[in-house]
């Protein structure tokens, strides 16, 4: 007996490690479970013609009387107007993708190049610094130079006698203005993780190439780029199951919420958002939220499976 | 060597790029770098405009007059400004400490690889990166259920955990803490929470201000919630304030020839274009302010949080 005794007094230890370990978890998981496992009970309202809530017949009740319809909710799928804001969500979103990389790296590898360190830094933290202001004051930022009575732009054209271009009211731009926008709040931040994994590199291996007489575009082809590889896939998997996502915040508020620019700024977030706060249409803009999600899942699941077979140790999961 | 020194004019200059290169380098990420912050100072400068300098040239860097009247307008908002300071510092501040609360006991037994439900608890929080039910069940479920509509808890409680967070929390416990560490403190009889407070916490400071900081920034931007939850003006944190000055003017602006006189003089009393870019000026003041630490953190923080955990 007097063996077994340490044995079972560390079990009861490890029990009680458990307990309040566990106990630990419980505020961020009840938080989780709540806000975000919940609603995703919530995905079957997009197959229900949904009865808002009375006062007789409260949440969740009222999802009992509301009648099952099967598939009628999606149907806005096949309108034109959906259309557009898929080709909108993904294309922005593809476009941002391909150019965000091909921007952020090169920014990277240029600033690894400076021989002036200090300079280096004090262009880090300016290009970092849009990424901490919200898409609000963004749209403040780019109004004084578009506003169409004041706007610096808008006086100059004037000035000089060219024709003035309504900006908030001309669609043709805006694909352009978008990609401007998206690309000057977050180069700095995708730059500053591309810059530190390049950091991260052992020099001996560029002295080592130099000897061997490379030249700096073939270190890095050859040493650069592969380090920053697994940091690339990541980030990749991660944007492209954002595929389906839309920055809300860029296409809501930037725009000014201008309905003749809605052709080219619709996206699947604000068009959810429109539908519901327009409409009221709960089971429509359920069932918009939901395939944007299973879109998501898809795609990162996809995305994961090529790269886990292609080269196991980059994988997300 | 000799094919180095051929290739390289300039033999101090061993395996770096050519002057020229470099130049150009420096010229492309100046000029980008400049980019990202002449818009908030262009900003700052139209809040010092005087009205009739923008009524002549417009908005420009270089005002005919400079006036302090769109702060003096700010001012007399009195109350509607400052209650918006205040909801957007209360939020940000209760907002932030319960957050990285949350973070922390959640992120600290996922670190702990003795701990039995640890994949299971993994996989909760990072399920909810890659699939969800969607705004708007979101949104019935915080609403009719949990009774978040015009009050401070839809303005704090919808933001406050992020997976993401709760990963870079638990690297920085990878990688500052040594298991020994926690062994030790329990052969001592310490209890977990004990041992998380008195001894884990202060090894992981720098991770618990990336978190913070990165946390307070979400709230201080945040405008979505309120837009989704909250209707009554005294709850509107400075961002909900400044989009909707935008939006009430731009509703006159378009509708003034249709309401004649009277839409007219309701312009008048409007908050004038430089106010507005004042209190754009406050907003960003704040984040300016704690841009060094900003830097500092947030920029490790990041890094180790990409990094594959």
């Amino acid at each position: 007996m007097t063996v077994n005794k340490p044995v079972s007094l560390r079990h009861s230890r490890s029990g009680s490690k458990t307990f309040w370990l566990t106990t630990m978890m419980l505020p961020a998981t009840i938080w989780l479970l709540l806000i975000r496992y919940l609603p995703m009970f919530g995905i079957m309202m997009s197959f229900l013609d949904y009865k808002l809530p009375t006062r007789k017949v409260p949440f969740p009740l009222n999802l009992l009387e509301s009648p099952w319809v099967g598939l009628k909710n999606f149907q806005f799928l096949f309108t034109s107007e959906s259309l557009t804001m898929i080709r909108n969500t993904i294309g922005y979103n593809a476009l941002w993708i391909v150019l965000g990389l091909l921007i952020s790296v090169s920014f990277a590898i240029m600033m690894s190049e400076l021989t002036r360190k200090f300079l280096a830094k004090t262009y880090q933290t300016m290009m970092f610094f849009p990424y901490f202001l919200s898409w609000v004051v963004v749209s403040y930022f780019l109004f004084a130079f578009l506003d169409p009575t004041n706007g610096m732009i808008v006086r100059a054209q004037r000035a000089a006698g060219v024709n003035v271009i309504d900006w908030y009211n001309s669609p043709g731009y805006w694909p352009y203005i978008l990609t401007i926008c998206s690309m000057w709040k977050n180069t700095g931040y995708s730059t500053v993780l591309y810059l530190s994994a390049i950091t991260g590199i052992d020099r001996s291996q560029y002295e080592a190439a130099a000897v061997d007489g490379a030249t700096k575009w073939q270190q890095m082809i050859h040493i650069t780029l592969p380090h920053l590889k697994p940091m690339i896939i990541i980030l990749l998997i991660m944007n492209i199951g954002k595929i389906f996502n839309a920055d809300f915040g860029l296409f809501w508020s930037v725009p000014m919420n201008s309905a003749p620019l809605f052709p080219v700024t619709q996206v699947v977030d604000t068009y959810v958002y429109r539908a519901y706060t327009s409409t009221g249409n709960v089971g429509m803009s359920t069932a918009a939220g939901f395939l944007q999600n299973l879109v998501g899942f898809i795609c990162i699941m996809i995305a994961n499976g090529v790269v886990r077979r292609l080269d196991a140790d980059s994988s997300l999961f | 060597m000799t094919t180095i020194t051929k290739k390289n004019p300039h033999p101090f200059r061993l395996n770096m790029v050519s002057r020229k290169t470099e130049t150009l380098f420096h010229l492309i990420l100046l000029l980008f770098a400049l980019a990202c912050i002449i818009p908030f100072i262009f900003v700052i400068i139209i809040s010092f405009s005087s009205e009739d300098s923008i009524r002549q040239i417009g908005y420009s860097f270089t005002p005919v007059t400079w006036s302090l009247d769109a702060y003096h307008q700010v001012f007399n908002l009195g109350d509607a400004l400052w209650r918006s300071y205040f909801n957007s510092f209360f939020i940000t501040i209760v907002g932030t400490l319960l957050s990285v609360t949350m973070c922390v006991m959640y992120a600290y037994p996922l670190f702990r690889k003795d701990y039995k439900f640890r994949g299971f608890f993994s996989f909760l929080s990072f399920f909810t990166m890659i699939f969800g039910g969607g705004l708007i069940p979101t949104y019935i479920i915080c609403k009719n259920l949990l009774g978040m509509s015009n009050n401070y808890a839809a303005l704090i409680v919808p933001m406050l955990v992020s997976p993401f967070n709760i990963i870079i929390m638990r690297t920085f416990f990878q990688t500052s803490v040594p298991f020994d560490l926690i062994e030790a403190a329990t052969i001592d009889g310490s209890g977990e929470y004990n041992t998380l407070v008195r001894i884990i916490l202060p090894i992981v400071k720098p991770g618990i201000a990336t978190v913070a900081l990165l946390t307070a920034l979400g709230y201080w931007n945040e405008w979505f919630l309120c837009l989704m939850y909250v209707t009554k003006r005294e709850l509107f944190p400075l961002q909900y304030l400044l989009m909707e000055m935008q939006r009430n003017a731009e509703f006159l602006a378009r509708n003034s020839s249709m309401i004649g006189a009277s839409g007219a003089s309701a312009i008048a009393t409007l908050p004038s274009q430089t106010m507005r870019m004042a209190v754009v000026v406050f907003i960003v003041l704040p984040i300016a302010c704690a841009y060094p630490f900003f830097q500092r953190y947030v920029v490790a923080g990041l890094t180790i949080g990409s990094v594959k955990g």
